[in-house]
Formats: C-alpha cells, structure tokens, sequence
C-alpha cells in the first residue's frame, strides 16, 4: 500500500464477521483552483454497510463524496492527488486513464434536492438503461419495475408510470431518483444530505429505505444531521476543514469517540 | 391608547404617504412612456388599415404586380417571402443550436472561447447590409448561387444566426445544474446529456429566439435588395411538389423572386396615390405574416413549457 495506511477500526468492530473494503481513498488532496479542499483523506468504504460523512458545513464532506463519481471532472480547474481504489478490481478511479464515465457506470448518486427529469416516472427510471444502449422494451421494464420496488415507489406509482414526475410528491421524487440510481445495479450508491429538502416523514420513510438497500449496495452518506448518522451508518467520519478526524464504526463514533475534537461536535459544544 | 402612542401612529402614517407619492409618480411616468409605444404603434396600424383596406380582397393576394394599381397583387411577393423564410430557417436554426450547444456544453472554458461568445453576440448588432455585401461576394459570385431564393435565405439566415445562438446559450444556462449532473451521474456521455436532456428543454427558449430572428428576417429589404432580388416579377418559381416523378424539385430554390417588403418599397416609390394603398394593404398582410409567426411560437412554447417547472 502507498503512503499512510487508512485508520484502522477499533476493537468494537471484531464482531461478527470482519468487513470487506468495497473502496479505500488513499491520502487524497481536492483543490478548487487554488484552494485546497480535501487533505490527505485516507479511509476505507467497507462492502454492504452504510458509511457516513458528517461534520459542519464547509468541511469537504460533500466535495470528498463527490470525487467517487469524478463529479468534479465536469467543472473546470479541478484537481486530484492520490487514489480512490474501488475493489475487488483495484481500479483507481482518479487515474487519468479511467473515464469518468465509467466510475459514473458504477457508482451511482442520489442528490440533495430531487432532480428528476422533467419526463415521465417510466423514463426517469429508464434513463440510466437507455444510456447503456439497453433497447429492448421486456428488459427495461423489467429493470424498471424492479428499481422502483428496491426503492419502495412500486406500489404508490404502478398504475401511473406514464405520469410525470413533477406531480409526485418531494419524497416520492427522492425515492425516484434512488430508483433510478438503482436501475443500473451500482456498486457504490452515494447519498448527498438526500433528506435536506424533505419533511420529517418523508425523512423517516428515505432512512428506512437505505437501512434496507445495504443488503444490496454499498452506501456512502452525506449527512448535517447527526442523529440521522446514527440512526442509518454502520461507519461514520468526522470531517473538518477538509480534513478527516476520525474515521471508526458509528456506535464508537457517537459513544466514545476517541478525538477531542469529534467529541465537541458530537456533544454539540462546536458546528 | 396613550397619546405618545397616538402620536407615533400619526407620524408613520404622514411618513408613508409621502413615499407613497412617489410610488404615483412613478406609475404615471410609466404608463405615460407605456403609452407612447402602444399608441403609436395602434395608430400607425389603424391608419394602414385605413389606406390598405379598399385592397385587401382575394384577388389581391392571387394577382401579379401590374402596372395598373387596381389590378395589382403580391402574390409573387407573399410566396416569395415564404419561400426565403422557408430556406432561412432550414439553414438557421440547425447552424444556430448546435453551436449555442458546443458553446455551452462542448467548448473548453478559456480566452478563446469567450472571444468566440464576445464576437458573437456583437455580430448581432452588424448593419444589415453589410451580411448583403458579403453574401453578395460569397453566394452570388463566389458560390454562383444566383440572385436566388437560396441566397436571399441563406443570407437572412446569417443575419439571424446570432439570435439564435445567443437565445439557445440563454435556454440552456436556464437548465438547473441539478438536472444536468442528474445525467452525467448515470454515466451519460456529453452527446446523450445534449440529446436526451439539454436540447428538449431549452427548446422553447430556443424557439423564441428562432421567431424574434424571423421577424426581423421576414422585415429585411437592405441584404436582399443587395444580393439582387427582382422588383417586379409577374410569374412563380416552380412548385417544390410535382405531378411526375421524382415528384419533388428543388429548382425554386435557384428561381428568380421578389419578398413583401420590396414590393411594398417598390409602390411606395411610385408617384400614384392608388399604388399607396397597395403598399398600405401590403404592409397589413406582412404585418398578419409577423404576427401570425409569433402566436404560433407562443403556443408551442407554451404546449412544451406545460412540462418542465423550474
């Protein structure tokens, strides 16, 4: 392994069987230009848990999520240092030699506010098939069908999936664009603060949703909220001012955190 | 209530009375230079209509222009416009859009592209005879296109282009970034985000700018009288569909022809008083022409908007 090795997890962890790393980031720098956002991150996503990235706004929790799907390559004057490994494959997929497109094949993301496509329910869903060249009408309702019930919209849209997705509801669309998130199989599902613009029980029904989608997905989170950290990750970071404070399993993380710092913040003394 | 209290009371309502005569003034300021516009351009109207109207039958639009004012017509000048306007959007719009889009979706962010965009929006302002000048050494000698329907479309298409591009640039920067990373995340290629997402939804900003350019485009006389277009022509270019195979000709696209507002000019320049009321009657029809575009652009933009809320 190159540089520092990722912080290793504590004895809490040895129960049960030991996780896999799906992905490990590997001391990576971001700048914006000049500005340096992300320093030296270096942590491990493990296979099939729910990983979350918590810490005060500004502190690079999203923009770190965001170099998963080399997001960043869209705007100009972005740049990276170091690697994003994505296992079993060993891919890095901040290597120049990767296209962006293919890390964005695999791992998928869910936004902050919901951005569904001014089309049908049907379409938004088919997107991500219709990308891959997937023309076959059976197939893609097949994977539609299947999407939207990983994603608990089935049963509320089946009779109207010609409809447009404007008319669903703020919460319906979030599970909407996760159903198209899903329609492609990711490996990784990334998830930016995806309850932020969303009432509490849409909130409730959205956390329930990734405690079941883990069996299938590995999920990072962005999340402001620290009770909603607890409640759905099985890993959690602390993030601040673009670095990475400490990285364990949750219950570790909010009950006795071994930096003073996270301590603070988790305590609310600080954020 | 204490009479401090009664006071205060009394002080901010003499305070917003006095901003509010402001508010009155500038209302009146405002409907005031609202009116000169609508006036003027009411009374202009009426008062064609007023000169046109004793022309404004059938025949009219089915004659020839002809020597004798009662008995001419711009049936030549109305198919001639259409044809032109025919040409200028086949070539305009397709021009237009896909460089607004490499502009805004393709091209690297550097000097030379804000050059390229800084040029583009100042060839919006270039005089109207200068693209006839140029097409008049590009088309016509340069190409050989004749003093055609083609060259007149093709240069009316250069006038608009900028329109165009600069209309598509708006619709598109108009897309929230959210839908646009929306595709990219699910692997979209730069062509599939354009095709499957950027054009449909800027289509009815696009389509604004498409009727803005043609209103002016259908109104221009400098370019076309400058490429050579014919001031009194008493036949038709060959019709696009034929009776015998191959069934369509593309031979009107090299015919000779005339367009509204060179008819117009032509009989306001006669010395008659019968010939002004053709060119009264003439202005009126392309004056229909105009608006009749512009109601059609507002409907469809209207149908494609129904869709997209952002």
């Amino acid at each position: 392994m190159v540089g520092t090795t990722a912080p290793e997890v504590s004895a809490a962890a040895a129960a049960g069987p030991a996780p896999v790393k799906k992905s490990e980031s590997r001391n990576l720098n971001f700048f914006y230009g000049q500005f340096q956002a992300l320093k030296d991150i270096s942590m491990p996503i493990y296979e099939k848990k729910v990983t979350a990235l918590i810490g005060p706004s500004g502190c690079g929790k999203s923009t770190f999520m965001r170099c998963f799907n080399r997001m960043h390559d869209l705007y100009p004057g972005n740049r990276y240092e170091g690697q994003i490994m994505l296992y079993p494959d060993n891919t890095d997929l901040l290597n120049r030699d990767v296209d962006p497109i293919e890390v964005r094949m695999r791992i998928s993301m869910v936004f902050q506010k919901p951005n569904p496509f001014p089309k049908s329910i049907y379409e938004n869903v088919a997107y991500g098939l219709r990308v891959r060249g997937h023309t076959r009408r059976a197939l893609v309702d097949d994977k539609v069908e299947e999407a939207l019930r990983s994603a608990a919209l089935w049963d509320e849209v089946k009779g109207r999936l010609g409809d447009l997705a404007f008319n669903l509801s703020g919460g319906q669309q979030q599970r909407l664009c996760i159903a198209r998130a899903l329609a492609t199989d990711p490996e990784i599902l990334l998830f930016d603060e995806p309850t932020s613009a969303l009432d509490p029980i849409a909130t409730a029904s959205i956390e329930q949703l990734i405690a079941d989608l883990k069996e299938k997905v590995t999920i990072l989170i962005v999340t402001h909220n620290m009770q909603q950290a607890a409640r759905v990750s099985d890993y959690t970071a602390y993030m601040y001012l673009g670095e990475l404070i400490e990285f364990d399993v949750t219950d570790t993380i909010f009950i006795k955190p071994k930096n003073k710092q996270t301590e603070d913040y988790i305590t609310g003394r600080f954020g | 209530m204490s009479d401090a209290t009664a006071v205060k009371v009394r002080e901010i309502r003499a305070l917003i009375a006095r901003h509010k005569r402001w508010d009155i003034v500038f209302g009146t300021i405002g409907v005031l230079s609202l009116m000169i516009g609508v006036l003027t351009f009411t009374v202009l109207f009426l008062d064609m209509l007023i000169d046109g109207a004793p022309r404004l039958t059938w025949d009219f639009l089915t004659s020839f222009p002809s020597r004798k004012p009662g008995q001419a017509g711009i049936l030549s000048a109305w198919v001639g416009s259409t044809m032109v306007m025919i040409v200028t959007i086949c070539a305009a719009v397709p021009l237009g859009v896909g460089a607004g889009v490499y502009l805004e979706e393709y091209a690297p962010k550097n000097w030379m592209t804000d050059l390229i965009e800084i040029n583009v929006t100042n060839l919006a302002g270039v005089p109207s005879i200068v693209y006839g000048l140029l097409a008049l050494g590009l088309f016509v000698y340069q190409f050989g296109l004749g003093q055609s329907v083609l060259t007149a479309g093709l240069t009316l298409a250069l006038l608009i282009l900028p329109v165009i591009i600069v209309a598509t640039r708006e619709a598109i920067r108009s897309i929230p970034a959210a839908i646009r990373e929306g595709s990219y995340a699910l692997g979209a290629t730069k062509w599939q985000t354009a095709a499957y997402h950027i054009i449909p939804y800027s289509l009815p900003g696009i389509l604004t700018g498409v009727i803005i350019g043609l209103a002016r485009a259908i109104g221009e006389t400098a370019p076309i009288i400058t490429v050579g277009a014919l001031t009194f022509i008493a036949f038709l270019p060959p019709a696009p569909l034929q009776a015998e195979p191959p069934f369509i000709s593309f031979e009107w696209l090299l015919s000779g022809f005339t367009v509204m507002p060179i008819q117009m000019f032509n009989w306001t320049s006669r010395p008659e008083a019968a010939f002004q009321s053709n060119a009264a009657a003439a202005g009126v029809v392309l004056l229909v022409m105009t608006l009749s575009m512009n109601a059609l652009a507002i409907y469809i933009r209207y149908r494609l908007r129904k869709n997209i809320k952002w």
